[in-house]
């Protein structure tokens, strides 16, 4: 059993039966008042989230789903397709059912599918992954003003937040947990 | 760039807030305040339904050192503040650190209404002193910081913004959700704003009103949405405050926490206090209102997970 203290984005718990994910959490506590745990859910069947709001004492069921290694081969659509690394079963899984996922997959990056009885609902990344940046802006070396970040555009698609001395076409590594930019890549 | 990127970034902020933490010190020694060191480490919190302390050995942390600076001014000390650290269990968010710092004054012979105007001074005093304009701006909005500021209670709060009055929050155990879903995120959003008269239930170490003892003269103040510090009348009357501990107690005990032992020198001598008032403010988060941060995290050097 999980307690709403041990909520955390990620955290995957079954309510009225299915499973779901968290996909944001904050901690609020209005003055001299009790902790509450604001969250977000998704269901990771039908890939609606809904807003839940839960007290300290508030008990969660684990879901525990079975995890399959397999490859990410392509995207097709908003249908991506992945292959079991043992009996090199093709499957699909649909882009709402991802979520965030979606920002990191790249060809050939294994991952966990994630099952729940025969359906794949969603997948498990590493937790850092490469990608490279696609565009972002020039830095201008010496320009000391107040820019501690600038966006850039990953390969994927994916739109993030990188130090200024990032360059296009780099090689950088994302924490696919919260989505940052971790480090950048020797290459 | 350095190695710790997040860190070699808060430069700024952390000069600033540098900069903050010495006007504080000046504002209050300025106005006549002695600035005090009460231990961190201390044998028994004050019991709080919903304030749980690290435990430091048989000992605890501190949540807050109230209990300390109001045994000082039972003692005669009569204005005095403090910067202190303080550390509350899970208390984690993008507006919660377990371990925060937190600035606590308290006046002789005040009470809530003066405080109000005090802290409203300060604040403003504080802006000017770290070069603020008159208007700042926080979280999207432009918020003008010129008094007199917004003042409103909790009684017209849920009036105003809810369909649910206090009682009826109260008895349907829903007002803690109710004050963070529906008003908190209105309050403070073009000036900051007091928000007055608690239900007598939250302010275990506050004076009830004389005209109405359903509410404790106690307030929040908020800027932007977020809760910023929170001061009252003292209650000054121990047998009631031995009272008011003991009910806390059986609710923490109904919530399967920890109770704590009475803090018996400060009960034996706060019948010596005078009518008093007090506040606790955040100081990391006034850091955030003046510096436009979005989270909590951008204005300390380190974060628990970052250790």
């Amino acid at each position: 059993m999980y307690t709403a203290s041990d909520l955390r984005k990620g955290l995957k718990v079954i309510l009225d039966g299915e499973p779901y994910i968290v996909t944001s959490f904050d901690f609020s506590k209005p003055g001299k008042g009790q902790a509450l745990y604001r969250t977000k859910l998704r269901n990771m069947i039908t890939g609606l989230t809904i807003d839940r709001t839960y007290r300290e004492g508030d008990t969660f069921e684990p879901a525990s789903l079975e995890e399959r290694a397999m490859q990410f081969l392509y995207k097709e659509g908003d249908h991506y397709h992945f292959m079991d690394n043992e009996n090199y079963e093709q499957i699909i899984i649909s882009e709402g059912s991802l979520g965030d996922a979606k920002n990191f997959l790249i060809e050939n990056l294994n991952v966990e599918v994630l099952m729940f009885g025969d359906r794949p609902i969603g997948v498990e990344l590493p937790n850092f992954v490469n990608l490279r940046v696609t565009k972002t802006e020039p830095w201008v070396r010496g320009d000391t003003s107040k820019a501690d970040f600038k966006p850039a555009t990953l390969e994927t698609g994916y739109v993030l937040r990188v130090p200024p001395f990032i360059e296009e076409g780099e090689l950088i590594t994302i924490d696919t947990r919260t989505g940052e930019f971790s480090k950048r890549v020797k290459e | 760039m350095a190695k710790n990127w997040p860190l070699a970034r808060r430069k700024e902020n952390l000069q600033q807030r540098a900069c903050l933490l010495r006007q504080i010190r000046e504002f209050f020694v300025g106005n006549g305040y002695v600035e005090v060191e009460t231990p961190h480490r201390i044998p028994s919190p004050a019991p709080e339904s919903h304030i749980d302390a690290v435990p430091s050995g048989t000992w605890f942390l501190h949540t807050s050192p109230e209990l300390c600076m109001k045994r000082m001014m039972a003692a005669g000390y009569e204005k005095i503040f403090q910067v202190c650290r303080c550390w509350r269990e899970r208390e984690r968010g993008s507006l919660h650190l377990p371990e925060f710092t937190l600035l606590e004054w308290y006046r002789a012979g005040g009470d809530y209404r003066s405080l109000m105007e005090e802290c409203e001074g300060f604040i403003q005093s504080m802006a000017r002193s770290i070069g603020l304009e008159q208007k700042i701006v926080f979280r999207g909005r432009e918020i003008d910081l010129s008094g007199p500021w917004e003042r409103m209670s909790v009684h017209e709060a849920f009036h105003d913004y809810t369909q649910t009055s206090v009682t009826e929050a109260l008895e349907r155990d829903l007002f803690d959700e109710i004050m963070v879903r529906d008003i908190e995120p209105r309050l403070g959003l073009e000036k900051p704003m007091f928000i007055y008269d608690y239900p007598a239930q939250r302010g275990a170490l506050a004076r009830l009103k004389r005209q109405d003892q359903s509410v404790a003269e106690r307030f929040e103040l908020y800027v932007g949405g977020l809760e910023l510090a929170n001061g009252f009348s003292e209650l000054v009357d121990a047998s009631e405050q031995r009272k008011r501990f003991q009910v806390e107690n059986e609710n923490r005990q109904s919530l399967g926490k920890r109770i704590y032992s009475m803090p018996g020198k400060f009960l034996a001598e706060l019948d010596e206090m005078p009518p008093a008032a007090g506040i606790a403010l955040g100081v990391d988060r006034l850091v955030m209102v003046f510096l436009n941060a979005e989270t909590i995290d951008e204005v300390v050097a380190f974060t628990p997970e970052e250790l």
